[in-house]
């Protein structure tokens, strides 16, 4: 079962969100949506979970029942128990038999001790695990999840990984929003937004091979339109140069560059 | 700041509302007190009252109790009846300073025997307590049902209900049914300690006082909710609410007397449903008026009340959808 939106456009007053958006999320993947800040990530998954009017274009999505929605920084009730939320969400869902899966969840997410805790009393890392959890918890056909592992610590970041791993090997179609790109070469798609629209779209590796050239690691750049730090060092690309086995090139170079380019046919 | 168009109505709107219906609206002295004459009142008695008793009802044939009814249905607050000592001049209570501002002007009129009604001993409480039980309901109301719906759009729980397979209806339902129950409970609690610590009658029918307490709560329902759809923050939702709030308490009757204010400013407080609210349950509770004297309010209140109840939930749709 495929999950779409097609020339979705989404405006907010004079200014365009989302200019004819076209995206695919297949069952039992992991799509993982990139892009810098104000790229319309979060309109786009809005826009797929049914929670953001569209002005043009089309969604096919699950009926509502079988979409599970987290949203940047949402998705739990603060003044509930763990355990109340979840019951909740349960109820909410009209879900019969749950509290196996409720059960095995909470352990999967770190969360079984915490179960009586207030969820406003929760760390971060707690409740952004405990938002994915509810999200799972109806065993949606499309998972929507809006930079659920912002500011985590690596762990947690990995175990929220692990849940949205799980789901896709239950054959729910994922669609994750995140500012990291290590995580987003662990999905098996990948959406690249700029400014409202699709530059990249496509498996991480065929995204990456994609880009021409090749990027050099520099103390200083010769072409800083061109470059970017990692660290103390630069990052540069050559269009015109050839790749090396020995110094590949990763997602974020490749996303960098795309938006550079796009950043710089608009200024021509 | 220049952008926020609330905080800037706050700061310079309701200052210059505020001087503005302060200015004219806030008299105490009833200077026009609707007169009804009834039964044979001697000419020069109605002429020696002046003119600030203007006859607003005339009843050649009535008796003294037609002229009680009259003060009971709030057709007049003062009334002329003729009796074996003279003439009686009977005074409504529940209208506090028209009372007053009657007493004084009667005080030189020769052969006027006068008698206060439903309020014998002008207490500033009966008639100010229905008026205040209305006021907190509106303010409780208006902030909890604000607060807290904008507090779940806030925290992005009120959008998690269009992923699930509940109705708009349900869950503005949800949301709307603790509410109602607080402010119903406040609603008893508030006329339970008006006659508990207050001394304050409830001369009239229950069921009667129940219609109008049901549709005022429908009333500030639909206004909290519609505060709450209006406002991104809680802060916005404070500052809408303060706007809604404050024009009601002024010129609704509960401080000033709306006949004391100007045709100008007055107009506004018929466009209020505190105004309607304290005109029935002062009627209900000091003067056990019946349904017959209190369906004007009455029907205007449940109207107001079906429309901002209306409004507020198809605008709670537009936020769930």
């Amino acid at each position: 079962m495929t999950w779409a939106a097609a020339g979705v456009v989404v405006r907010f007053g004079p200014t365009t969100a989302l200019d004819g958006v076209d995206v695919t999320l297949e069952a039992g993947r992991i799509h993982a949506l990139i892009g810098g800040d104000g790229s319309g990530k979060s309109t786009l998954l809005r826009a797929l979970a049914g929670v953001q009017p569209i002005d043009a274009g089309t969604v096919r999505r699950p009926p509502a029942g079988h979409i599970g929605f987290v949203s940047a920084g949402g998705g739990v009730f603060p003044d509930l128990t763990v355990d109340e939320n979840v019951e909740f969400i349960a109820g909410a869902y009209r879900l019969a038999a749950w509290r196996d899966r409720a059960d095995g969840l909470l352990q999967r997410a770190g969360l079984t001790p915490f179960r009586d805790r207030v969820a406003g009393h929760l760390s971060g890392g707690q409740h952004r695990k405990l938002a994915g959890t509810l999200a799972l918890l109806p065993q949606p056909a499309l998972l929507v999840l809006d930079e659920l592992t912002t500011g985590l610590d690596p762990l947690s970041r990995m175990e929220i990984w692990r849940l949205q791993a799980d789901a896709a090997a239950a054959g729910t179609a994922v669609v994750a929003a995140t500012a990291y790109l290590d995580e987003a070469e662990r999905a098996e798609e990948v959406v690249l937004l700029h400014r409202g629209r699709v530059l990249a779209a496509g498996s991480p590796q065929s995204v990456v091979d994609a880009v021409p050239g090749c990027v050099d690691d520099v103390a200083q750049p010769d072409d800083p339109d061109r470059a970017w730090r990692r660290g103390a060092r630069w990052r540069q690309w050559r269009p015109e140069g050839e790749r090396r086995p020995d110094a590949p090139l990763r997602l974020e170079d490749a996303a960098i560059i795309i938006e550079l380019s796009a950043e710089l046919a608009a200024d021509r | 700041m220049r952008r926020d168009r609330r905080t800037m109505a706050l700061m310079f709107a309701v200052p210059l509302l505020m001087l503005t219906v302060f200015g004219y609206a806030a008299r105490y002295d009833v200077a026009s007190i609707p007169t009804a004459v009834v039964g044979p009142v001697p000419p020069g008695v109605v002429q020696a009252l002046g003119p600030a008793f203007p006859v607003v009802q005339r009843q050649p044939a009535g008796t003294e109790a037609s002229a009680r009814r009259l003060l009971r249905d709030s057709k007049a607050q003062v009334a002329l009846v003729p009796t074996a000592g003279g003439t009686a001049v009977l005074v409504d209570g529940t209208e506090l300073f028209s009372a007053e501002s009657a007493l004084r002007r009667l005080d030189g009129v020769p052969g006027a025997r006068v008698e206060l009604l439903y309020n014998p001993r002008l207490k500033t409480s009966s008639v100010m307590l229905p008026g205040i039980i209305g006021f907190i309901l509106l303010f409780v109301g208006l902030f909890i049902i604000s607060l807290g719906v904008v507090r779940e759009r806030e925290q992005g729980t009120l959008e998690q209900f269009a992923v699930t397979p509940l109705r708009p209806v349900d869950v503005i339902l949800g949301k709307m049914v603790p509410y109602f129950l607080i402010a119903l409970f406040n609603l008893v609690l508030g006329v339970v300690a008006a006659i508990v610590l207050f001394g304050v009658p409830f001369r009239g029918s229950v069921l009667l006082f129940a219609a109008f307490g049901l549709s005022f709560l429908f009333a500030v329902l639909g206004f909290g909710v519609l505060v709450a759809t209006a406002s991104r923050t809680q802060a916005q939702a404070v500052q809408l609410a303060i706007l809604v709030i404050l024009p009601q308490v002024m010129v609704s009757g509960m401080v000033f007397p709306l006949n004391a204010m100007p045709a100008g400013v007055r107009w506004l407080g018929w466009i209020m449903p505190l105004t309607y609210f304290i005109l029935g349950t002062r009627g209900i509770l000091l003067k056990a008026a019946p349904l017959t004297a209190v369906w004007f309010p009455l029907v205007v209140l449940v109207a107001m009340a079906a429309a901002v109840f209306g409004l507020s939930v198809v605008q709670f749709r537009r936020v769930l959808a």
